[in-house]
């Protein structure tokens, strides 16, 4: 083992009943370094960091730790003790407990709780750490990037070696990120070994010193940042030369014969979630978006146009006819379909079967007293499988043990049936590999061509440049601007946001 | 592209059936037959003789057990509707099937301690008794959906205060009916030798089968149960379909109390199906149900009540004290879960394959 | 740097909010009190007693015990309805112990806490580490009590073993507290034996519950199961201790129902559990977990008791009222509950998306 190296896992591998999750995978991990761990989903990057933290037991292969030398690791508690910490982009923590007991609970010797000393190690701690809350409220009090922080806290207590972030950023803004890079920044000087799992380009290439590429269970390599361009690491993920992404709005047809009467058109709108009174059309063929930081009211705007929340106010024109849409069936009654950004929480029902799930939405609008046959209903599954071309072993298989990306794709099925003239894509591109991302952003442009209209919200606002030919920007909650044409570039997207004169910085 | 796997591949019955919840109840059934036959073969006669009104009936254990399961299979399917959408049980069934035999006595009776025949049409005592135990079931609907009360502890209330509400609809007494008509519906109607609970409990799978088939209560329920938020984003309304699982639980309750306060033509407020919930409960679990709700199967927990009233009638036939019941059907149910509990299930399953695994390690070597 | 320093500043004005455990326990501390003071105005006669407040104690003591075990385990997430059985089983093996075997009233204490050790250990490991719901464990639990209470006998019976009925009779007197007769003579108010017993678990109960690691664990593993392991609590250790612990209450507490009662019956305890889990919730224990004091389980119990005697003065005693009451008031703090924790939710979610918007806003 190398003096430098903090951990090194040599031909790992892990398999389930019908799948090679993970195959003679090497894995090395430096003292000091942000190390980024990449791959396509299903590419088994989870698999390895569960590998590493106990939550699954290795079938093969051996893990080294500094000092340690060969080491096993069978549980979570384990991991913890040999000095390893993740933070999930679940929050693993205890809700109902204080911020200073989530930081030191099932840890420390001792069989009492001192609860003065606790709460001071923990304010200090929070503090060295610029975490802005007071050591004793209650978890369930802070935002989730607060909880993360937490999180993040505990781990750094507890002294690891080798720190883990899964998908931390996820449900950050760019302030938070930031916070968060500086707290990485400061722990790569303590020396702590950096595992950053994560989706974003961008932010891979802002901190990053190494990244290891998986593809399919297998290891394809392990490169510094600076030996590897953008466009390479995309295409070692994929194992293929990508097109060039940002021609396929020029090559995609556009939608002949607008109409002028609007598809949907919503004025006044506003719900009990505190977004300002907003007006929003779409025209048949159009592909709009939504735009703004972390919480400017962009998923409660679109959650207002489909019913989602409580409506509070507004009116309500399909096809220049008057409507009521204030609960979801209407919106669908109505051919509207909505991709909810949460998909774990809002989209998918687990235990139902792939089938089960593309139907849902179709059958609800069909009504109670009409079920589908088995045959059609199996006839509809198998039509968008194939279209999507969804990984599945069956259609009866439980949509939970899918990938997130085919998940997804599901869920994408499901709206798609209803044939709706609306659709609202919230974030679909969201913890997706690449691959299928630019598959989602084709189907977008030739859905528009054929003349539906598409909401598409994403935080990765390169993608709405790409697809959109109309942006929305909101900030507090608060539509602030539109750009269209010419004014579709990254700066001037800031500059709407930002908003206001021109700042002095 | 890889070709996706498009047709579900034809497993082999046996595959199928091992893998459906059902297996669960079968293999009890299974058990308690071949402990009955290699104990006592007699068991399972079935007789034909007269009964006290000189008409032909059928006799004997397993005619006894389908008698007797049947307001419980009945309940079962109410309550497999409620585990399902809501995640938790009705605790209060007992006390409901109290409130709503009360009403049908009241109605009955019309307002009198003793009657020869009928003050009022059967019909519209059953049709009250419905509504009421319907509005009850909708009382604890409400709590459930819309308060978002956990159903354990809403259902709670009820069985609270159920029984009391049922002594005080008849205000303390114990009304009787002498007019024979009720008793057929709790024995046996005259010229027809199966018991009348069976055949009102087979009237209700009848129903119960054709309105899973026309309508598509399956699918929605078992969506609210998995996934309430996003069945809710699907179009449907969670609220409904909760309310509406207790209301059609307590038109169970109805028709159970219709068939035990036919069994003996009067009431009885705190011993009539005194601890039928925990029994129902049990059913439904033994279905292989997922108590914390979901998919399920009706059919697996009305083959779980009949389960548990053959292992009673199989105790009452060793001579168990009907008090001491409980503590022999708790050891059954302790050993049917445990064998079914998933860790013990891998337990056994990683046994298998060690065995396997030598047994070829064996033949490789030799 | 001055961002994160106006931050910290302005966290630290707001107002020190409750955790939700002490704002439900102060719900029914609150009710508690109230009702009793309107009962004192609008009843007098018999409540200005302090009496009548050590005797409604007296009465409950083993359901005090009873609940403080359940509300434990409904703070591991779990439920225990098995506690009713074990108390009557306790109060008919100690019985049968005491009048047929001439036994020594010390043993006839060790049976009852065996008994309530076996339920706790058997249904705990069920529980923990074979991952059986514990509402079928322990509904089989209570099956199996009520099953073994009539099989060691069948028919009730009251104890005349000498000792024990020294034990039973015997009253602690508090000073000070006491009533005067018509005729002048001040008669000291007097409590059971099982009233110090019930208030010395309280106390230890809430030492564990607050002060030491085992007692955390338990709210840890009730907040978010998996967040507990992923923190590296032993959860099935805690989960099975809290059914031990709840196991050997169900035993002192009936054997205090034994002390108070002086004969078992199989009909003894009927419908404990339930109370037990009523007293909890209207103590502020919530069944989703987490959330749990024994004071305020202590209150719950208390408040379920008062009704019961504020029902029976009013000279409401249909056999019915007092069921009705019961269940009205679980209603109306159920509901209480539901809509506090909700709006509670609402306001957090909003108050964190405007920090971290007003985090976010450029300082301009």
């Amino acid at each position: 083992m190398n003096d430098d190296s903090l951990l090194e896992m040599r031909g790992i591998c892990k398999y389930f009943p019908g799948v090679k999750a993970l195959q003679n995978v090497d894995f090395t991990l430096r003292k000091g370094e942000i190390h980024a761990l990449m791959g396509e989903n299903g590419a088994g990057k989870s698999t390895l960091i569960k590998v590493l933290t106990g939550v699954h037991v290795k079938d093969e292969g051996d893990i080294f730790l500094k000092d340690k030398g060969k080491v096993q690791i069978r549980s979570p508690q384990e991991a913890q003790n040999n000095g390893i910490s993740t933070v999930y982009q679940e929050i693993t923590l205890c809700p109902n407990l204080s911020v200073a007991e989530n930081i030191f609970i099932g840890r420390g010797k001792g069989k009492f709780v001192k609860w003065r000393s606790m709460n001071k190690k923990a304010q200090e701690l929070l503090d060295s750490l610029g975490i802005a809350i007071r050591a004793n409220q209650q978890l369930a009090s802070c935002s989730i990037a607060v909880q993360q922080m937490v999180a993040i806290a505990r781990a750094v207590d507890m002294e690891c070696s080798v720190l883990i972030l899964d998908e931390p950023t996820s449900s950050l803004d760019e302030n938070e990120v930031a916070k968060l890079f500086t707290l990485m920044r400061q722990l790569k000087e303590r020396g702590v070994g950096i595992i950053f799992v994560t989706h974003f380009l961008d932010q891979v290439y802002e901190v990053c010193d190494r990244i290891t590429v998986l593809r399919d269970g297998t290891l394809v390599g392990e490169y510094k940042i600076e030996n590897l361009p953008r466009l390479q690491l995309v295409s070692k993920m994929l194992g293929k030369d990508l097109d060039d992404m940002a021609d396929i709005k020029e090559a995609a047809p556009v939608y002949e014969g607008k109409d002028t009467t609007p598809v949907y058109e919503g004025k006044g709108l506003c719900s009990s979630e505190g977004i300002n009174p907003f007006d929003f059309e779409i025209h048949p063929g159009e592909v709009n978006g939504f735009t703004g930081l972390l919480g400017s009211g962009r998923s409660e705007c679109v959650r207002t146009i489909f019913g989602a929340d409580k409506v509070t106010g507004g009116t309500v024109k399909m096809d220049g006819k008057p409507v009521k849409i204030t609960k979801p069936r209407e919106a669908m009654m109505n051919g509207i379909g909505y991709l909810p950004e949460d998909r774990k929480r809002d989209g998918i029902v687990g235990d139902l079967s792939v089938k089960d799930n593309i139907i849902l939405a179709l059958q609800v609008k069909t009504g109670f007293f009409k079920p589908f046959s088995k045959a059609k209903a199996l006839e509809f599954a198998n039509e968008y499988i194939k279209l999507l071309d969804i990984k599945t072993a069956s259609v009866n298989t439980p949509i939970k043990s899918l990938s997130g990306g085919n998940q997804q794709k599901v869920i994408l099925a499901r709206w798609l049936l209803t044939h709706p003239k609306y659709l609202i894509l919230d974030e679909p591109t969201r913890g997706i590999d690449i691959g299928t991302k630019t598959d989602i952003q084709k189907l977008v442009l030739k859905l528009a061509s054929e003349g539906m209209s598409v909401t598409f919200i994403s935080s990765e606002t390169d993608e709405m440049l790409r697809t959109c030919s109309r942006l929305l920007v909101m900030r507090d909650r608060k539509l602030v601007g539109e750009l269209t044409g010419d004014q579709l570039t990254q700066s001037a997207v800031m500059n709407t946001i930002a908003g206001g004169e021109k700042n002095a910085e | 592209m890889p070709n996706n796997n498009v047709q579900p591949p034809k497993a082999s019955l046996w595959a199928r059936l091992t893998r459906h919840q059902i297996v669960i109840p079968i293999a009890a059934l299974l058990l308690l037959t071949i402990f009955n036959l290699i104990a006592d073969p007699s068991f399972f006669n079935i007789t034909l003789s007269d009964n006290s009104n000189g008409d032909p009936v059928l006799g004997g254990n397993l005619i006894t057990i389908i008698d007797n399961g049947s307001e419980l299979a009945i309940l079962a399917i109410g309550m497999t509707l409620v585990t399902a959408a809501s995640g938790g049980q009705d605790i209060s069934v007992g006390a409901a099937i109290a409130i709503s035999g009360s009403a049908l006595l009241r109605v009955l009776c019309g307002g009198e301690r003793t009657v020869d025949t009928f003050k009022n049409p059967l019909i519209l005592a059953f049709l009250i008794a419905c509504l009421v135990s319907m509005a009850f079931g909708a009382f604890n609907g409400v709590l459930v959906a819309f308060f978002k009360i956990q159903p354990m502890v809403a259902t709670l209330i009820l069985f609270t205060a159920g029984r009391n509400i049922a002594c005080w609809i008849n205000n303390s007494e114990l009304p009787v009916v002498n007019d024979e008509r009720l008793g057929y519906f709790g024995n046996y109607i005259p010229g027809i030798p199966i018991p009348t609970p069976f055949l009102i409990a087979v009237a209700c799978f009848i129903i119960t089968f054709l309105i899973m088939k026309f309508t598509n209560i399956s699918l929605y329920v078992q969506s609210v149960g998995i996934n309430e938020k996003s069945s809710r984003l699907n179009g449907l309304n969670p609220e409904l379909i909760k309310l509406m699982t207790y209301v059609l639980l307590g038109l169970c309750v109805a028709v159970a109390a219709l068939i035990k306060v036919g069994r003996i033509s009067q009431i009885n407020y705190s011993v009539i199906a005194k601890d039928i919930e925990m029994d129902a409960i049990l059913a439904v679990a033994l279905g292989g149900n997922a108590l914390g709700g979901g998919k399920f199967s009706i059919a697996s927990s009305v083959l779980g009540a009949y389960v548990i009233q053959f292992l009673t009638t199989t105790l009452y036939k060793f001579e168990v004290n009907a008090a001491a019941l409980p503590a022999f059907k708790a050891v059954v149910v302790i050993l049917l879960v445990v064998m079914s509990a998933p860790t013990v299930r891998e337990k056994f399953s990683r046994l298998g394959r060690k065995l396997k695994k030598s047994k070829t390690a064996e033949a490789g070597n030799s | 740097m001055s961002n994160v320093n106006s931050s910290v500043s302005a966290v630290k004005k707001t107002r020190k909010r409750m955790t939700d455990t002490n704002l439900l326990t102060t719900i029914t501390v609150t009710v508690f009190v109230v009702m009793y003071v309107c009962a004192i105005l609008f009843l007098k006669e018999g409540f200005l007693k302090p009496q009548t407040m050590l005797n409604l104690i007296s009465t409950n003591a083993y359901l005090i015990i009873l609940a403080c075990g359940m509300s434990l385990v409904m703070i591991t997430g779990g439920i225990d309805i098995s506690v009713g059985g074990v108390t009557a089983l306790v109060a008919m093996s100690c019985a049968v112990y005491l009048d047929m075997h001439d036994g020594n009233v010390y043993i006839s204490m060790l049976i009852a806490i065996g008994i309530g050790l076996a339920f706790g250990l058997v249904q705990g490991f069920l529980i923990a580490y074979l991952k059986i719901q514990p509402f079928i464990v322990t509904l089989a639990g209570m099956f199996f009590a009520r099953g073994m209470t009539t099989i060691v006998h069948t028919n009730p019976f009251n104890v005349s073993n000498k000792d024990f009925v020294e034990l039973k009779d015997t009253r602690i007197i508090i000073p000070l507290l006491g009533s005067t007769t018509k005729k002048g003579k001040f008669i000291p108010a007097t409590i059971e034996i099982g009233v110090i017993v019930a208030l010395v678990i309280v106390l230890l109960l809430f030492c564990l519950l607050k002060w030491t690691k085992l007692g955390r664990s338990f709210y840890a593993v009730g907040g978010n199961k998996q967040s507990a392991l992923m923190l590296g609590i032993n959860v099935q250790r805690t989960t099975f201790i809290s059914y031990v612990i709840c196991g050997l209450l169900a035993g002192i507490g009936g054997f205090v129902y034994f002390m108070h009662v002086g004969s078992g019956s199989p009909s003894h305890a009927t419908g404990a559990e339930m109370n037990a889990i009523a007293s909890s919730i209207i103590g502020g224990t919530m069944l989703t977990g987490g959330v749990g004091n024994i004071i305020g389980t202590l209150f719950g119990v208390l408040t379920l008791a008062l009704i019961q005697n504020i029902v029976a003065s009013l000279g409401l005693d249909q056999p019915w009222w007092t069921g009705i009451t019961i269940a009205a008031m679980l209603c109306i703090f159920l509901v209480i509950q539901s809509i506090i924790i909700s709006r509670r939710k609402k306001a957090d979610m909003k108050a964190a998306a405007a920090q971290s918007n007003k985090e976010a806003a450029p300082a301009s």
